[in-house]
């Protein structure tokens, strides 16, 4: 395969761990009340140039809010937001180096595709030939030349979102703000449009803040991604870690599928944890970082394909071992996926690859097994 | 469809000559050859050549065009204004008088809001004829323009001019480049309202006229008093004729706008 069809490389890129570097949008304990309603709540964040910047997190818990305060049609209740240096406070929507793609869309219904896409550009007064030019670039970006000449309401869901996507592209501003770009689209066009967009945004140096709900997307794509709940950032950090190493129970929970065992620390000294737990009925030893002290209740966090199931019991059934009996199977085509019923009580998920077809005894349901993980599987977690 | 019951063929008959009847008639007798209003004496259109060649009657109808035109041109700039300041800036203080205000003319009695305007004409000692008729109309029309503008602004979405700001557009022009055109078809139904509101309005410009601006409404008046000649039923007519027109042409444009819609959004279902 060649360098292009693998797409744009990422390269090593943390600015977010230089102390030298210089943001291009600070959040400084940005909050807003609707009323006596915080829907964003003393939330501060950098994002440098060129990041690809996600927000996610669960309807209503204020992403477009904050969206529609970097792009100014709201005020901030208090707190600061700066833009390349530039204090935002009282600057109007259009004058702001920002674009916005609306959730909504909000397309001008009584001009066509091509109109729509143009405005941004007729309003920088920019000569006819170059608007045709990025025009017709943007149309093909977005498959949609054939509909050049349509008005929004004689478009289909996805296509007037991705008539959306093109206008707010179409200016190349610093940075641009996706409120659920993609979420019209069918899975093929949506990773199509979802690699154009990363492409783009290396050729051109653009900034993303995308909000979404398809957390492949956000991990697939963004630099970093941050993880909203009732208007405050829970974690902020890149995908992988976010998903090796999630900080709380929430987070956890909320990025792919995990087991949460309940437990108390019995030890903890210099990253080696041991908890005691009703739910395997025997001891949890993990290799991991956490400020959890002995006695402090705790959760042991594994994701289900790091535990591995057996029809026989371990060597050493008392550690890190729990067992049940099968209760359901999920087949998800390249995985499938055990519902074990613990013996102790609770239950715990456990996903195996489907790499062979022949299997000498499969393990099916009401089978008892034995679910068993290395001690430098999962995370401690204590809230 | 279900069929109509006799019940139903009656209440429809009876409800359609309680409303029509009189016109019919109108109609009828502009179309008599004698002279007498009420005796039936032959077909002919000469009333309507004579209408033609009644100069002090096309003298009142030209008034009667031009103070619709501008009173319903002035009248609609500020009823979309006044909509606008209503349906947008939120509550600010005074909100509630203030709509209050611009719909009380709606249910004022004409003779109250043509008195008013001709004591203020008097104590500002304006000379009274074709403009203080003018900015009658202008005052009891922009209100009915406010309701039907408003209600068309109620069901704006707001983020299409927000995108349009967003894309560096100005607060100014983007009014006129997004705002205005979307909800121009209000606009224009705003301003046809005035316009016959005018046309046929009898009382506030009996009050607020003054010598020289005699309009059409006016005219038919007064010489009704004398006596109906066949000729005034011919005039009477020719108004029923073009508001007919009117609004025969504004119901088309609206129904074609939606069959046109509606097809092309089944086309674009078909074809996606
Ligand atoms: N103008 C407003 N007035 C009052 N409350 C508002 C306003 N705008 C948003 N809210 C409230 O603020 C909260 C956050 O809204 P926001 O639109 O930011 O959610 P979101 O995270 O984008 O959700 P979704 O994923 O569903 O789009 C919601 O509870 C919403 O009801
Ligand atoms: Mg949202």
């Amino acid at each position: 395969m060649s360098a292009k069809t693998l797409g744009p490389v990422r390269r090593k890129f943390a600015p977010w761990d230089d102390p030298s570097s210089k943001p291009l949008i600070e959040i400084r304990q940005v909050t807003k009340n609707f009323g006596s309603f915080t829907a964003v709540d003393d939330v501060s964040l950098n994002i440098y140039e060129r990041e690809f910047f996600a927000l996610l997190g669960p309807s209503g818990c204020g992403k477009t809010t904050l969206m529609r305060m970097l792009a100014g049609f709201e005020e901030p209740s208090a707190g600061q937001i700066i833009i390349g240096g530039q204090d935002m406070a009282g600057i109007p929507p259009h004058k702001r180096p920002v674009n916005m793609m609306f959730q909504s869309y909000a397309l001008f219904p009584h001009m066509n595709v091509e109109k729509n896409i143009a405005f941004g550009l007729e309003m920088d007064k920019l000569p006819k030939g170059e608007i045709a030019a990025r025009v017709q670039e943007m149309l093909k970006l977005v498959k949609l030349e054939q509909f050049a000449h349509r008005k929004p309401h004689q478009l289909s869901g996805g296509q007037r979102q991705r008539v959306a996507l093109a206008r707010a592209i179409a200016k190349r501003p610093k940075v641009l703000l996706l409120d659920e770009p993609l979420g019209a689209l069918d899975k093929k066009l949506r990773e199509e449009t979802q690699f154009e967009l990363l492409d783009l945004q290396m050729q051109l140096g653009m900034t993303f803040v995308i909000v979404t709900h398809d957390q492949d997307e956000a991990m697939t794509m963004a630099d970093r991604i941050a993880v909203m709940d009732k208007g405050q950032f829970v974690q902020i950090s890149p995908p992988a870690e976010l998903y090796e190493h999630p900080q709380t129970k929430y987070v956890a929970d909320f990025i792919g599928d995990i087991n949460l065992l309940e437990g108390r620390v019995t030890k903890n000294e210099r990253g080696r944890i041991t908890l005691d737990s009703d739910v395997t009925g025997g001891v949890i030893d993990v290799h991991a970082d956490s400020s959890a002290g002995a006695g402090d209740k705790a959760w042991f966090a594994l994701r289900p394909e790091k535990a591995a199931i057996s029809l026989l019991p371990p060597n050493d059934p008392q550690t890190n071992c729990a067992h049940g009996t099968v209760w359901d199977i999920g087949y998800v085509g390249d995985i499938s996926v055990y519902h074990v019923r613990l013996d102790q009580g609770g239950s715990m998920r456990a996903s195996i690859a489907n790499t062979s077809r022949v299997v000498e005894r499969p393990i099916t349901w009401e089978d008892k097994v034995y679910l068993t993980w290395t001690p430098d599987s999962g995370v401690v977690l204590t809230k | 469809m279900k069929r109509l019951s006799a019940f139903n063929v009656v209440s429809l008959t009876l409800g359609f000559s309680f409303l029509y009847l009189p016109i019919v008639l109108l109609i009828l007798y502009s179309f008599n050859a004698g002279r007498s209003v009420a005796v039936w004496g032959g077909w002919s259109t000469k009333w309507y050549g004579s209408v033609f060649e009644n100069d002090q009657l096309l003298d009142a109808a030209w008034v009667t065009l031009q103070v619709g035109v501008l009173s319903a041109s002035v009248a609609t700039v500020l009823g979309t204004l006044a909509a606008l300041a209503l349906a947008r800036y939120g509550r600010f203080r005074g909100r509630t008088l203030f709509s209050a205000m611009v719909y009380a003319p709606l249910v004022m009695p004409e003779v109250i809001t043509g008195l008013s305007l001709l004591l203020l004409f008097v104590a500002v000692n304006l000379d009274r004829g074709f403009w203080t008729i003018v900015l009658s109309h202008i005052t009891f029309t922009m209100c009915f323009v406010a309701v039907v503008v408003q209600s068309r602004l109620a069901s704006f979405d707001r983020s299409v001019e927000e995108a349009a700001m967003d894309l560096g557009c100005t607060p100014f022009v983007t009014f006129f480049r997004i705002t205005l055109p979307i909800i121009l078809p209000a606009v224009i139904s705003g301003w046809m309202l005035a316009f016959t509101l005018s046309l046929d309005d009898l009382v506030i410009a009996s009050f607020t006229t003054g010598p020289g601006a005699t309009t059409l409404p006016m005219k038919i008046y007064s010489d009704v008093r004398l006596g109906v000649k066949p000729e005034i039923n011919a005039v009477c007519s020719l108004m029923v004729g073009v508001v007919t027109i009117a609004v025969v042409i504004a119901s088309i444009m609206t129904k074609r706008q939606e069959v046109e819609r509606e097809r092309a959004e089944r086309a674009a279902l078909a074809g996606r």
